[in-house]
């Protein structure tokens, strides 16, 4: 009971990282793609006006993530970092390249530094999220057996299955990115913006569909275990997934991007919590259940009671967060 | 599943190469000394932020807003540098100590957890603090920066707190090379956890202070001595002279610690490797195999620093086995440069005293003269130097061990191969963004210029973020 609490609060915690965490991501993503200096200028304005003061608490959820796994299902953490360690060291990196050159980029003056930094920031926005989507399937497919680099090294992330997690991860963060950003631009009276940023959000979602589709043949073929949770117990969240995901097509041409948001969020989050249906119990693939994996229940339950205390305290200051950044810029008395 | 991973983790020691080994503990000591920098700084900076904001606030003087709002800027920056290199040691635990994390993980959880909460709260108040500075009534301005210096100390502790574990490992029995019988409580709360805090919060805050005012002294010694750069120099400097007392104090405390609970570590601090009594104090010199040679010696010094008697036993190298030595004349070293700087940062701080003295008396401004600032400019530095010199003490005194007396480092680390190109990769990084935090710190002091005399229409015209 403790351990499937635990592994639920850190799926929780995954789906926060994917929702925010990812969404900064995929505003990345769409600076790279918004064109030259100057006819960019006005969409990465808004990017990096919305994602300015809210990233590094949306970061924060990886963070989150990695130490509820060490914690509480150590063998697993162990485990998962030593066999892929490769694409876990490329995807440290873009973290570091990304966050950094973003602050960076926002305390430059001149164009040139502006455009080191921005493309910098850019390009780890579409590799970090590519090696963690790599990650996510090298665990779903089965190739992470327990114990210390017990798996290969390499085909561990170089295989179809990762190379679908990796896209998908890219066009998902994409997809919600647009998504949100169409709402803000909306707020901020930018209407030219937000339909732009509707149809990049139209193309990303058709996309991520389309490569969807494609996986079901790559997991029947490569997955096999991952393939039948998803096809069995999983059904029901798939389809819900699907379902959202074509009800955000439908509220974007209605232009009701607060809606859209929703539905966008809940597409993904309920394809999250499909993989873990799907995978469930099973920690690691053909090796270890949630149980056999999980820490002592003293362990846990000092965890857990800890992370409920945190949640006081967190929950209104996240809310304080996003509330005061969702409002439209009041006008500045002072400029 | 903890009796299969077991084997593998006794295999780890067969398997790994000594240069893959030597690449880890390389990647990892250079990720940790990097942000180790940084970490104070976000540890420090918010509060002498805070301070300046306060005093402006009360006092209506643009010079200490327009310092404020410039802090505040910079600690943006830092902050995000911080937040991205604290990520990657979090990753590193995992990608070069999974021998450590796979057994000891579910033991030293706790602190990281309670860390994770503490760095979510300093994130979120950070970016209402640095985005709302022109949203919000001045007060309540200042008060949403108050969780940020809560939290960033929180952090520090719980941090340390982990890190002293591997120093005292407590909360758990080994049973057949399982671990059973977890206490995480008593794990977080072990016999090094209090000395070890306490002595880094304070370095903390002593970095950020002195690193601050020596940027300034630079400034007042190339005749800037307007107000707005003398308020830059004296709050923090002010600030790293009232800490540094109370730090060697508590870095007295944490070396008596040592005598008592790592007497290894002791011993090579001080390179004493004859058990017994009327120990001397020796200061610098070069380690060899029986001694310690060309070292200035204080006769009793050790004895009576540890016990305050001559009389009083230190034990020596002689009671470690010779294959679990630190490596004795660099921890000496070490050690020796981190109090020789703190003694120089108190008696900078004392001259302070008497600078405040005299102009009581005499009245007029502070007087400082060339001498005085160009010691203060050093002082930055010097703090730095200190800090990573007490790192050193920490972690070389450890060695061999990851775990004091239960985990050696070979037995950690990752046996998959090619740990040797990770440590490249990650060190072509770091020195990319070392030479890009500070070309923009300094490009951000010249790109908006601030006046000689501000007035408020210059403090408001002063961006932030």
């Amino acid at each position: 009971m403790l351990a499937n609490t635990a592994l639920a609060v850190m799926w929780v915690g995954l789906t926060c990282y994917a929702l925010f965490g990812g969404a900064d991501f995929g505003a990345g993503v769409w600076d790279l793609l918004s064109g030259g200096a100057e006819r960019g200028r006005a969409r990465r304005g808004l990017i990096e006006h919305s994602i300015g003061p809210v990233w590094e608490a949306n970061h924060v959820w990886l963070i989150f993530v990695v130490v509820t796994l060490w914690s509480a299902f150590s063998t697993v953490f162990a485990a998962v970092m030593s066999t892929l360690y490769i694409p876990l060291t490329l995807a440290a990196l873009g973290i570091i390249a990304r966050g950094a050159a973003f602050a960076f980029r926002k305390a430059s003056t001149e164009l040139w530094q502006q455009r080191l930094f921005g493309a910098c920031f850019a390009l780890s926005s579409l590799v970090t999220p590519f090696f963690l989507g790599a990650v996510a399937g090298g665990v779903a497919s089965g190739r992470v057996p327990p114990g210390l680099a017990e798996g290969d090294v390499v085909t561990s992330w170089l295989n179809p299955t990762s190379a679908l997690g990796g896209v998908l991860a890219v066009l998902t963060c994409a997809h919600l990115a647009a998504v949100y950003l169409c709402a803000d631009a909306d707020r901020e009276g930018r209407p030219e913006l937000a339909r732009g940023f509707a149809r990049n959000a139209v193309l990303s979602g058709l996309a991520a569909g389309a490569v969807a589709c494609a996986g079901v043949a790559v997991l029947h073929a490569d997955a096999p275990e991952l393939f039948h949770g998803l096809t069995h117990r999983a059904l029901p969240l798939v389809i819900l997934s699907a379902v959202a995901g074509l009800a955000v097509l439908g509220l974007l041409a209605k232009h009701r991007f607060v809606v859209a948001r929703a539905a966008a969020a809940l597409a993904v989050a309920a394809i999250l919590w499909a993989w873990g249906a799907a995978q469930y119990p099973a920690m690691l693939v053909g090796g270890t259940t949630v149980s056999e994996a999980a820490a002592t229940p003293a362990v846990l339950s000092a965890i857990l009671v800890s992370l409920g205390f945190g949640a006081v305290v967190l929950i209104p200051s996240l809310w304080l967060l996003y509330t005061t950044f969702q409002r439209a810029t009041p006008e500045q008395p002072h400029r | 599943m903890l009796s299969a991973s077991v084997p593998g983790i006794a295999l780890a020691a067969n398997r790994v190469s000594a240069g893959d080994l030597s690449a880890a503990r390389a990647q990892m000591g250079f990720s940790l000394a990097w942000h180790i920098v940084i970490a104070c700084l976000g540890v420090g900076l918010p509060a002498l932020t805070l301070l300046a904001e306060w005093w402006g606030i009360r006092t209506g003087s643009p010079s200490h807003q327009l310092l404020a709002r410039r802090w505040a800027r910079a600690m943006g920056v830092l902050f995000a540098v911080g937040a991205v290199s604290g990520t990657i040691l979090s990753f590193e635990m995992g990608l070069l100590w999974p021998g450590l994390m796979g057994r000891f993980g579910q033991v030293i959880g706790l602190p990281f957890a309670l860390e994770g909460i503490a760095f979510f709260i300093e994130a979120i108040f950070l970016g209402i603090y640095l985005y709302a500075w022109d949203r919000l009534p001045p007060r309540r301005h200042l008060l949403t920066g108050i969780p940020i210096v809560i939290a960033g100390t929180a952090s520090a502790f719980f941090v340390v707190c982990a890190n002293a574990w591997m120093n005292q490992p407590r909360g758990f029995t080994l049973r057949d090379g399982k671990v059973v019988d977890v206490d995480p409580w008593a794990a977080m709360l072990n016999p090094a956890s209090w000395p070890q805090t306490v002595h880094m919060i304070l370095a903390a805050f002593m970095v950020a202070s002195f690193l601050t005012a020596s940027v300034y002294a630079v400034a007042l010694l190339r005749g800037r001595r307007d107000t707005y750069h003398r308020a830059g120099f004296v709050i923090p400097f002010t600030l790293g002279a009232a800490v540094t007392p109370f730090q060697i104090l508590v870095g007295d405390w944490a070396a008596r610690f040592l005598a008592d609970y790592q007497p290894a570590k002791l011993a090579a601090i001080e390179g004493v490797y004859t058990t017994g009594s009327h120990v001397p104090l020796t200061i610098g010199g070069i380690a060899g195999d029986d001694g310690l040679k060309y070292g200035l010696e204080v006769p009793n010094g050790l004895s009576l620093l540890v016990g305050y008697s001559p009389d009083t036993v230190v034990k020596g190298l002689d009671r470690v086995p010779r294959g679990q030595w630190p490596a004795v004349t660099g921890v000496h070293w070490a050690f020796d440069l981190m109090v020789s700087i703190g003694f120089f940062l108190l008696a900078m701080g004392l001259w302070l005293l008497w600078a405040w003295w005299r102009r009581r008396r005499m009245g007029g401004e502070l007087p400082f003269n060339r001498l005085f600032l160009m010691l203060a400019a050093v002082s930055g530095p010097a703090a730095v130097v200190a800090l990573e010199s007490g790192w050193c003490v920490t972690e070389l005194g450890r060695q061999p061990w990851i775990v004091w007396g239960v985990m050696s480092v070979r037995d950690a680390v990752n046996p998959a191969p090619g740990l040797m190109a990770g440590l490249w990769l990650v060190l072509v990084v770091y020195a990319a963004m070392t030479v890009a935090t500070v070309y923009v710190l300094r490009r951000m002091t010249r790109g908006t210029p601030v006046p000689q005399a501000p007035q408020e229409e210059d403090v408001s015209r002063y961006p932030v973020v």
